[in-house]
């Protein structure tokens, strides 16, 4: 009979483990690190298009030379740029990270219009499908980044809530993670529409 | 309770009223805006359930009246979230979707698509296949050519799995935790008596192979019992006695000549999404 007690207990113990959130929290963190991972290589995926592009656009708009400029300049800054997924959970560095982006999707777009002036250019069949490119690319950063926003809302959420709130400054001290912040980058985002 | 639930109604309403929902999902052929004539849509539906048959992909049109101010992208992505449409794990789903309104065409590729389906080929689909038999007002050829040039690109990058092996798979999971209530069950009704842990252990077991294989004959479910009885008196014994040596039950459980066999399972006439996931992968057009 004793040993059913302890046995009882045992399990309680087992039980208590799991609802405590002791590993809920860390799958969650993973699942953050997951969605900035797909975050990172969507960017980097922009910023791989953006010397053919750039290429292109030179051989009809040459003497478009500043706005050009800008975008090398603005990418050349983006490259850079140290990626980690410890960035996540520091403040300063999302932020620097999202104005750089912002500053290159910006320049992007100001390209773009500057493209309107040229029909031979925009009637190329490179040109088109790089801008089809640049295009998917810029919806699935999108698409990245609100999937990572709400990985992250999921976890701080889970760190802040009660019984892993104490599991987590006891045990784990899981740092609350840093979203994105619905910048300027995001509203002037290229419009590569015509 | 029913005024709670009417005013629940009534606060959840606005915002079902204000997005765009995403339809049901009707076929793989989901033509909402009517563009089709109903024998190619008919072809279109069977050419589909050919090609995910022998390739596993699936591909799926979706035709919609109008967008409602809603960003094509945006919608896009939505669909395919609520659809899943590609396999579990290969992410082949290919979604070809057509907003008449607007005249705008995207196709959403899924994960596993992306490297052959690719933006750049997506796009050349929709301007080179189907917005030039769009602008003739030919919307049963466009369609029909841009779902055979998304299946030509796409044709050979997966290969049909055998579909009773995943059942076998999902008709386990409950079983062994059947066994595992029974085992706690056996456990604490032993303590008070051993003979009573070996009834359990007899109703239980021939309960969950009742449960699990609807057609057992009453031989088998009685031998199912008798063998119950048995590992019940054993599992009493063995936590009930207090002095034999603990650890090692496991073993007479789990090793109990469980899995294998399938269930009949219900027909495959019904088309739904298998679960496939998409990062926003594709192209947008116009007409």
């Amino acid at each position: 009979m004793k040993r059913n007690v302890f046995l009882l207990l045992g399990l309680a113990l087992l039980l208590s483990i799991t609802g405590c959130g002791y590993n809920s929290m860390q799958a969650s963190e993973e699942a953050v690190f997951a969605a900035w991972g797909d975050v990172e290589a969507s960017y980097q995926r922009r910023a791989d298009l953006i010397p053919n592009l750039v290429e292109v656009v030179k051989g009809y708009a040459a003497h478009e030379a500043e706005t050009l400029k800008a975008v090398t300049e603005a990418r050349a800054k983006v490259g850079s740029m140290q990626l980690s997924k410890d960035m996540v959970n520091s403040p300063e560095a999302m932020a620097k990270f999202q104005e750089a982006q912002g500053q290159l999707s910006g320049s992007l777009s100001r390209l773009m219009v500057v493209v309107e002036r040229y029909p031979d250019l925009k009637a190329n069949q490179n040109f088109m499908d790089l801008q089809n490119q640049l295009e998917g690319t810029e919806n699935r950063i999108n698409v990245a980044r609100v999937r990572y926003n709400t990985a992250v809302q999921g976890f701080n959420t889970s760190i802040r809530s009660f019984p892993n709130s104490l599991t987590n400054s006891l045990l784990l001290h899981l740092a609350r993670k840093e979203p994105f912040k619905a910048d300027q980058g995001s509203k002037t985002a290229p419009k590569v529409k015509f | 309770m029913k005024s709670f639930c009417i005013i629940l109604m009534l606060i959840l309403l606005p915002q079902l009223v204000f997005a765009l929902e995403v339809p049901q999902l009707r076929g793989r052929v989901n033509d909402y805006a009517n563009m089709l004539s109903p024998a190619a849509s008919e072809r279109l539906e069977q050419t589909l359930a050919a090609f995910e048959n022998s390739d596993s992909t699936q591909i799926v049109v979706l035709t919609v009246n109008s967008l409602e101010g809603e960003n094509l992208e945006e919608y896009s992505i939505k669909v395919a979230e609520a659809w899943r449409i590609g396999q579990t794990k290969l992410d082949n789903g290919a979604i070809l979707l057509i907003a008449k309104q607007e005249h705008k065409i995207r196709i959403e590729v899924g994960r596993g698509l992306e490297g052959v389906l690719t933006d750049l080929t997506s796009g050349r689909i929709i301007r080179g296949d189907i917005s030039p038999y769009f602008k003739k007002n030919d919307y049963d050829t466009g369609i029909t050519a841009g779902v055979s040039s998304i299946m030509q690109v796409v044709r050979g990058e997966y290969k049909a799995q055998p579909r009773d092996l995943k059942q076998g798979k999902k008709s386990a999971e409950p079983v062994f935790t059947l066994l595992v209530f029974l085992l706690v069950a056996v456990v604490f009704l032993g303590s008070f008596s051993k003979y009573l842990g070996g009834a359990a252990g007899a109703a239980g077991l021939a309960l969950i192979g009742f449960l699990t294989f609807p057609g057992l004959g009453i031989l088998i479910l009685a031998l199912l019992g008798a063998a119950g009885f048995l590992l019940g008196l054993l599992v009493s014994f063995l936590f009930g006695g207090g002095r034999g040596s603990g650890g090692g039950f496991g073993g007479p459980f789990i090793g109990g000549g469980f899995g294998g066999g399938s269930s009949g399972g219900g027909g495959f006439d019904g088309f739904s999404g298998g679960g496939g996931s998409f990062g926003g992968g594709g192209a947008s057009g116009d007409w």
